[in-house]
């Protein structure tokens, strides 16, 4: 479940946020809507553990986040959390397969070397880019980039996977094509889909959704 | 996958920076290597074939000259003396033993030196095929210049007047190889050896016989001795002896002290140059990593949300730093092979001198460890920003 309760947070004391109250049961899928400025991508953060809020509680995949230590958190975004980012990077030293087995790798997964391959190999091969397992990162297009990220965020079978704008550069056919592919492998893994969006063009798309308003002060 | 194949792919993603490093670290710590080979061989060689002789009785002139000349054959001789004065200087209470030598001829550049038995004993030659000579115009030869020059038991040659030069051949004189030295890696390698009565043959004059056997002795001559002491006090006593005759003691152990402080100006102002290209070396390390860090600020951060530590980055950009401290530095004990399989070779062809042990020595591993050691701090230092990365702020601003 992901749920959050009374959450602020403010930067460096001068902004404040405050974030509505909400919840998400697992498995579901979930919408943060909200236009620029009203802090979508600090909520993602929080969400994902990368800063801590100054109040509220906040439950993912089941754990407070809050109770853990800065080291459990990292340990918990590589076992429980798949992010896809707005924009696509990696390790640009890799191959695409590499890339792709950095999570499992910085986590130590139990997962063998042979079945993470055939992990990577089938994900690539269901997103239609097999043929780029072995090519590096700035050999992909932008849309061959998009979907290595998907298989990148799915591949060590996370609980949640946060999806960060992952439309706004794309046209209508692609939108529904990139918001298919995360919902059908999320299902697949069984994995909450929390989406954060601008994006009116989804707006109605999941009953579960979090309208955040402008900042409450400045 | 692990961190170290994280690490080696990185560097090889910037070729040109980690070239960079990894040469200047190279040449730092080939050039300290190579020092330390040479020196360690020089000594060797010096120590070897200085064992034991105290004194060098020869003619007068540079008694640096007398020694390289007599001791390690890499000189020309500063003149004769005569034997019958030697001699007495040999029958001198302080002396226990004295070795002659007498040689102004080469065969190939390969010295010919008379001498007696006494000369390969004191160096523990021993016959490797054939005998020692015992007539005169019969040759042992050293090991090297057997393997160099072809030469084999029942061969025979003429001898060149000279030390390099084969142009003048004293072609009414036949050597004929009766035997083959082992190899003792000392001087006797590359010398033939023959009796001084040889030496003499091949110089002997048409008159000389019609002059009686003390005038023949008294004309005899030879190039120097060997001298063991048997009581410290010929140190102080025989130059005073020799003050009034054309001969002079040389101590090989004060003269070669001596060589070696000419030499240590330009070993420590070489050494000097080396460490500091290792110094910049390892500034190149720092400003690679930390470059490296600036650069893929991003890439560490997303790392971070993979659930990778503050530890793991550090780990990651140490490791980059350690192989490339420590790929510079196993280069740069390569280099210093290389470097001194050229010196070896120069050595020899000018010296006939044998540098080539390749061997790793004690001081290079000290010298690896420490090269390695210092390469990891200077990637440590820029590391440590990794482990405040704010890893949010990194994600917003890209």
């Amino acid at each position: 479940m992901i749920a959050a309760c009374d959450l602020k947070f403010s930067y460096s004391g001068t902004t404040s946020l405050e974030f509505p109250d909400f919840k998400c049961q697992s498995g579901n899928k979930l919408l943060l809507l909200g236009n620029s400025g009203t802090g979508k991508t600090t909520l993602l953060h929080l969400l994902c553990g990368l800063i801590r809020p100054d109040s509220g509680s906040m439950q993912v995949a089941g754990l407070d986040l809050n109770t853990l230590s800065d080291r459990d958190l990292d340990k918990f975004r590589g076992r429980e959390l798949g992010i896809v980012f707005q924009q696509s990077h990696f390790v640009q030293s890799l191959t695409v397969a590499e890339n792709i087995s950095l999570p499992t790798m910085l986590t130590g997964s139990n997962m063998t070397v042979e079945e993470l391959k055939i992990r990577t190999r089938e994900l690539l091969d269901r997103l239609g880019i097999g043929h780029k397992f072995n090519s590096y990162p700035k050999d992909l297009s932008v849309g061959e980039q998009q979907r290595a990220s998907i298989a990148r965020a799915l591949v060590h079978k996370p609980s949640v996977v946060f999806a960060d704008e992952p439309t706004s550069a794309l046209d209508d056919k692609s939108t529904e094509s990139v918001i298919r592919l995360l919902e059908e492998e999320t299902e697949k893994v069984g994995a909450s889909l929390i989406i954060v969006t601008h994006d009116s063009r989804l707006k109605n798309r999941y009953k579960d959704r979090v309208e955040l308003q402008p900042l409450t002060n400045a | 996958m692990r961190l170290s194949y994280i690490a080696r792919r990185n560097l090889a993603a910037k070729p040109l920076q980690t070239a960079l490093s990894a040469i200047l670290l190279a040449f730092g710590v080939g050039m300290v290597s190579l020092m330390m080979l040479a020196e360690k061989q020089m000594t060797e060689q010096f120590e070897r074939n200085i064992k034991d002789i105290d004194l060098v009785l020869g003619a007068k002139g540079s008694p640096l000259q007398l020694i390289l000349a007599n001791v390690y054959h890499i000189d020309a001789p500063t003149g004769n003396i005569s034997l019958a004065e030697a001699e007495k200087v040999m029958r001198n209470p302080y002396i226990e033993s004295g070795i002659p030598l007498a040689y102004g001829d080469n065969y190939m550049s390969y010295r010919i030196v008379g001498t007696n038995e006494s000369y390969p004993d004191h160096y523990g030659a021993k016959i490797d095929e054939g005998l020692f000579w015992s007539k005169a115009f019969e040759v042992t030869v050293g090991a090297t210049v057997a393997e160099k020059s072809g030469l084999e038991v029942g061969s025979t040659f003429f001898s060149a007047h000279g030390l390099t030069d084969g142009t003048d051949v004293h072609d009414e004189k036949t050597f004929t190889v009766v035997g083959i030295l082992e190899k003792s890696h000392s001087v006797i390698d590359q010398l033939i050896l023959t009796s001084v009565e040889s030496v003499w043959g091949v110089h002997a004059e048409q008159d000389d016989e019609l002059l009686s056997a003390e005038e023949l002795y008294a004309s005899r001559e030879i190039t120097a001795v060997l001298l063991k002491k048997r009581n410290p006090m010929a140190i102080l006593t025989l130059p005073n002896l020799l003050r009034e005759t054309n001969m002079q003691v040389a101590l090989p152990a004060i003269e070669i002290n001596r060589l070696n402080q000419q030499f240590g100006i330009g070993a420590a102002t070489l050494r000097a140059i080396a460490l500091l290209i290792m110094a910049l070396s390892f500034a190149s390390i720092f400003i690679s990593v930390f470059d490296n860090m600036q650069a893929r600020r991003y890439e560490l951060a997303l790392m971070r949300t993979m659930g990778g530590t503050p530890g793991t980055l550090y780990k990651l950009l140490l490791l980059e730093g350690g192989l490339l401290s420590l790929g510079g530095t196993i280069l740069g004990l390569l280099v210093s092979r290389i470097g001194l399989f050229i010196l070896a070779s120069a050595v020899e062809d000018k010296f006939q001198y044998d540098l080539g042990n390749l061997g790793l020595l004690t001081s290079e591993i000290y010298l690896a460890i420490g090269a390695t050691f210092v390469g990891l701090i200077a990637a440590a230092l820029p590391a440590f920003k990794t482990l405040r990365l704010d890893i949010a702020k990194t994600l917003s601003n890209e």
